[in-house]
Order: C-alpha cells, then structure tokens, then sequence
C-alpha cells in the first residue's frame, strides 16, 4: 500500500530519485515507466496537480506554517466581521477566524480520505486477488458479494452506516467516517484487480515461476501484480479524491465529522445558513474542498494517461 | 432473452434482500430500548411499555422482526415517522417533484452532453475539444456540497436569476437551477463517453460505406454515426440514476425542495429512523428496477446484443 503514497508523494517538484512505479518493475515495465514519466513531465495537468496536492498534504500536516491563529478562538462579538491582518477570510457567524478554520480542515478531509482509500484499497486488494486467482465458487461468490454492494447507492449506504458507526460515541467521527468510505469504496479496485489476474495468470512466465516452485503468495505479488499496479494506484488516487468529496458530504448532511471536529463540509453547511448576508464563510471552504478533489482525481488522471500505452 | 430476463430478475431479488437486510439490520438491530426513545424524559408505566412491546413485536426475534418489516414494505405499508404522519402518505407527496426534477435533470444533461460530445468527438484534439475537456474534468471534481451552496449564492441571491429556493409547490422555473446543479453531476461522463463512442464510430466502416454513398455530412453524422453513438450512453443515463437520488438528498435541501431527498435530510436530522428506512428502502428498489429496464432497452436498441 506504499505504492499509493510513493506514487502520490514521490511525484512532487524535483527530479524523482526512481521512476514510478518503484521497486517491483519489471525491465520491459520499467522502459514504459520511464517512457511514462517523460510524458508526465510535459503534462502541464500533472504539473498543476502535483503542485496542489502537495500543498494541501503540507497543509494537512503543518497548518500552523499557515496560519498563526486558533481556529477555536472565536468571539461572538466579532460575528461576520470582515477580513484584517492576517484574519484574510474574516470571520463567521461564531466570530471564528474562517482562514484558520480553512486551513485547520485540510487535516481532516486528507485524514479521512488516506485512510479511507488505504482500507478500500487492502479490501480491494485481498477480494481481487483472490477472486481472479483461485477462481471457481470464490470468485462467483465474491463477484456477486460485489454487485450487491455496488447495488446500493452510495451515498444512501453511507448516511446508513456512518450512523450506525458512529452512534453513542463521543469521538469526532474520523475512524466512523473512514471505516465507512472504505467498506463501500473497495468495489472498482477489487474489479481492476481480479480483472488483471484472470489475464496474467495463465501466461508462460507465471506458469514457469510456478513450475520453479513459487507459491500462491509469491505469484500474486511477485508476478501477477506488477502488471496492475498502475491501473490500480491510478484507481486509488481518484478514489482518495472522491472519498475527500464523500467525507465533505456526509459532514454537511451531519452525518459525518461531529462534536467540535473542524471539517470543510461542517463550515459548508454552517456558513449556508448566513450566506444571504455573509457569503464568504460559505466560499472559501468550498473553493478548498473543489481545488483539494481536482488534484487527486487530475492526478489520478494524468498518470493513467501516461502510463496507458493503449491512449498513446 | 426470456433466461436473461429470469437471471437479471432473481440478482435482482438477491440484490434487493441483501440491501433492505443491511438497512435494516443497521439501523434497527442492537438499539438500546426503543421504548425509552420514544418516552423520552417522561415516565412510563409497565401497562404502556406492554402495549408498545406487542403493537410494535419488541419482544420478537431478529428475524421476526426482518420479517415484519418486509411484509409491511411489500404491502405498501412503511409505518410512521416520528412526526405522526404516515410514511406513505409523505412518500406520496415527495416522489412527483424528485421526479420532475430529476427528468430535467437527466433532459438538460443529456442534451448538453450530446450536443458538444458530437462536436467534440468531430473536432479531436480542436480547440473546443480541448477546452470541453478541462471543463468536463473540473465540473467531475466539483463535489455537489459544493455546487450546490455556490451556485444557490451565485445566480440565486447575488445575480437574481432564479428563485434561491422552491416553495411547497415548486414551479418548473424554481426547479431549474437545482435541476442544473443536479445534471452537472452527470453531464461530465455522458459527455466523455459520447465524446469517444463519436470519435471511433467516425472511421467504422458503415460510415465510410456512408459517405461514399455520397451522403451529405449532415446525414451521416447525424443518423448514422449518432444513432450508433447514443447507445453506451444511454446506459450511462440509467447507472447515473443511482448518483442523481444521491445528489438529491444535498440538492433538494439546499434549495428546500419538498421531494424525497429533502425528506431523508430533515429525517437524518431529526434521528427520524422509520422515515429514513422506509425512504432508503424506495429509492433502492427505483435503483435496481431502473437499471434493469435499462439494460432491457440496450439489447432493443441494439440488435447485435443477444442475451442468453
């Protein structure tokens, strides 16, 4: 799973001390990754991308090189006061500093979303892997297990679960919210995965690797996942975008983040209240939380153009 | 097509099983005392908690329960929300305007969606291409809590273009903007696939066979390569359904629609659990029903389809 935030991360400004994806690239894969990472080089979306994504990870896990000021220091005299010094958004109705509320939210929407994504992406992992290798009644079994979860609408799901989650704990949700995201989440990478193995487990240098006396383990990861693991890493990135939007959703539908937790989605709903008269409380969030889902899902993008030959 | 039509039918029931279980079990196994809930800090007597145990079966078995829930669900029947009015009743009220709102939705998406996936799809690589492009990856990227607040303070209270919210009794021009909003949550993939289907359509042969006929253009893009094109996203159309209701729920409350998704809002709220069983139970069942009419229509639209 550290393939996601290699990916992810590795990707920032600066040359790159390894072409993606790392360790495990075969010599004919690594031609094509490097083939890749030129083209991404040029990619002016990656590039825009990256920059924001980057970002918004320093903003998650440095906001005070942001901002000096307490996002819970709010004084109801100062009620929609509008915007001086270093207070750039003003404030809203509960007088908060709406910069540092801002920026304070990017923890947790990223929170959420890395940990969502991580989970869907290991659930995904195991039901894919094992559904494409072993086949048979398993894979029926999880193919149709699948269809059920993919049957319901989200968002429905969601608001069901995340209830229930959470109901009678006094915790700000975050493990609630991401446990929930995760367990509907999995379906489209667990499909790209169980596809791919159904395609690679019968040819000549997996059946060699087996003859050589490589076990299950050892043919899913060594051999047949390699093939993938772009299509997947890309899956997951526009994944973790989604999940940041859903995390949003589910916040503003209260559901989600709760009992102080400071979420873009809560000062969305809170800010839509007042925005006849004060708009800007309800905008700068909102703006965050578009720009923070472009980047991931524009990233997710740019890598699967690059690294599918089919698109060349 | 009669096997295929009795396969979908029984994953369909599976589906529906699974779902309405899940639900259920969610939202009404394990509550602490129900009793207690209702009573809230008043007391009650041993006489009453016996009159609710039986009228609601509290003292019955999980299954039991499951089951009653069912039959009252496939008789129409789906209780009453914590407000004292009958879920059917509000059921009865929300679904014309969800519905209303929704065609327009799925209409101004589509239209939009077609028209410049054509243009795009004639034109690759264009200017126009390339800006649609951009513009489709943006608007899929805008999470509809953001849309919707945003565009309600744009065009409804700063411009002045359309009522910022609909009444009781909404009229087509109140439900365009949230009809707008809605559709964008969409237009971006069905644009997208029109956009490719168009794009590989125009060097099949049929079409070459077309214009050596000596067709004009017009003919050709417009019958034959349209005709061919529109139908993966007519597909699109159906799974996106799932993905509208969804977007309702946020729409209809920002913009105080009185249809179902602004009833699951107020009832996710107000811990309103019957009300929002009974409504996630509807919308599943529309769900599953619309997507298989929906890939009914593909094999009639296409004839090279054959389901066994």
């Amino acid at each position: 799973m550290s393939d996601l935030e290699a990916v992810v991360t590795a990707e920032g400004p600066g040359p790159p001390s390894a072409p993606p994806p790392p360790a495990e690239a075969t010599d004919k894969s690594r031609s094509l990754s490097d083939d890749a990472w030129t083209d991404l080089r040029r990619s002016k979306i990656f590039w825009f991308a990256a920059v924001l994504v980057v970002l918004f990870l320093v903003m998650a896990a440095f906001p005070t090189l942001f901002t000096s000021n307490d996002p819970r220091d709010c004084i109801l005299a100062r009620q929609h006061a509008p915007a001086s010094g270093s207070h750039f958004f003003g404030y809203d109705f509960q007088g908060c500093d709406v910069y540092a509320k801002t920026v304070y939210g990017a923890r947790n929407s990223v929170l959420v979303g890395v940990l969502a994504t991580l989970l869907a992406g290991v659930i995904g992992l195991v039901v894919g892997l094992s559904a494409g290798y072993f086949g048979g009644w398993l894979d029926a079994l999880l193919s149709r297990f699948i269809d059920v979860v993919l049957g319901v609408p989200f968002l429905l799901a969601a608001i069901v679960l995340a209830k229930r989650l959470a109901a009678g704990s006094n915790s700000t949700g975050i493990a609630a919210v991401a446990l929930t995201l995760g367990f509907l989440g999995w379906t489209t990478a667990a499909r790209i995965i169980r596809s791919a193995v159904i395609a690679s487990k019968n040819q000549d240098y997996v059946a060699a690797a087996r003859m050589l006396g490589a076990g299950p383990v050892r043919l899913m990861f060594r051999h047949i996942l390699p093939n993938s693991i772009t299509s997947f890493v890309v899956v997951l990135t526009i994944l973790l975008g989604a999940n940041i939007a859903s995390e949003a959703t589910l916040s503003f539908l209260g559901v989600g983040l709760r009992n102080g937790a400071i979420s873009w989605g809560i000062s969305i709903a809170e800010a839509g209240r007042y925005a006849r008269t004060a708009p800007w409380p309800l905008v700068w969030p909102s703006v965050f939380l578009a720009l923070t889902v472009l980047a991931f899902i524009m990233l997710g993008d740019a890598i699967r153009d690059a690294f599918d030959p089919k698109l060349r | 097509m009669f096997r295929y039509l009795v396969r979908r039918l029984l994953q369909m029931v599976v589906t529906f099983f699974g779902a309405t279980f899940i639900v259920y079990a969610l939202m009404f196994a394990n509550q602490d005392d129900p009793i207690r809930a209702l009573a809230g800090e008043r007391p009650i007597s041993q006489a009453e908690r016996q009159v609710l145990t039986e009228r609601y079966h509290l003292d019955a078995s999980f299954w039991h329960q499951y089951w009653y829930y069912l039959k009252g669900m496939l008789t129409g029947d789906f209780g009453t929300s914590l407000t004292g009015r009958r879920i059917s009743d509000m059921m009865a009220d929300a679904w014309p305007v969800t519905v209303r709102l929704a065609l327009m939705a799925i209409v101004i998406a589509a239209a939009v969606a077609i028209l410049a996936g054509v243009i795009s799809g004639i034109r690759r690589g264009g200017i126009f291409d390339n800006v649609t492009l951009v513009l489709t990856l943006i608007v899929l990227a805008l999470p509809i809590v953001v849309l919707a607040p945003l565009s309600q303070l744009i065009f409804g209270i700063k411009l002045d273009w359309f009522p910022p919210t609909a009444g009781l009794h909404p009229s087509a021009y109140a439900l365009l903007l949230p009809a707008l909003v809605l559709g964008s949550l969409v237009v971006a993939t069905e644009l997208r696939v029109t956009r490719s289907a168009v794009g590989e359509n125009l060097r099949a042969d049929y079409v070459r066979t077309a214009r050596a006929k000596g067709l004009t253009r017009q003919r050709v893009v417009g019958v034959h390569v349209l005709r061919n094109s529109l139908i993966p996203v007519i597909t699109l159309i159906g799974v996106d359904i799932g993905g509208l209701m969804s977007g309702a729920i946020v729409t209809e409350g920002v913009f105080n629609i009185p249809g179902v998704g602004f009833n699951l809002f107020r009832g996710i709220h107000t811990e309103d659990g019957p009300l929002v069983v009974g409504f996630v139970s509807v919308l599943v069942i529309v769900f599953l029903v619309v997507n298989l009419l929906v890939d009914l229509l593909y094999a009639a639209l296409d004839p090279r389809i054959r389901y066994e």
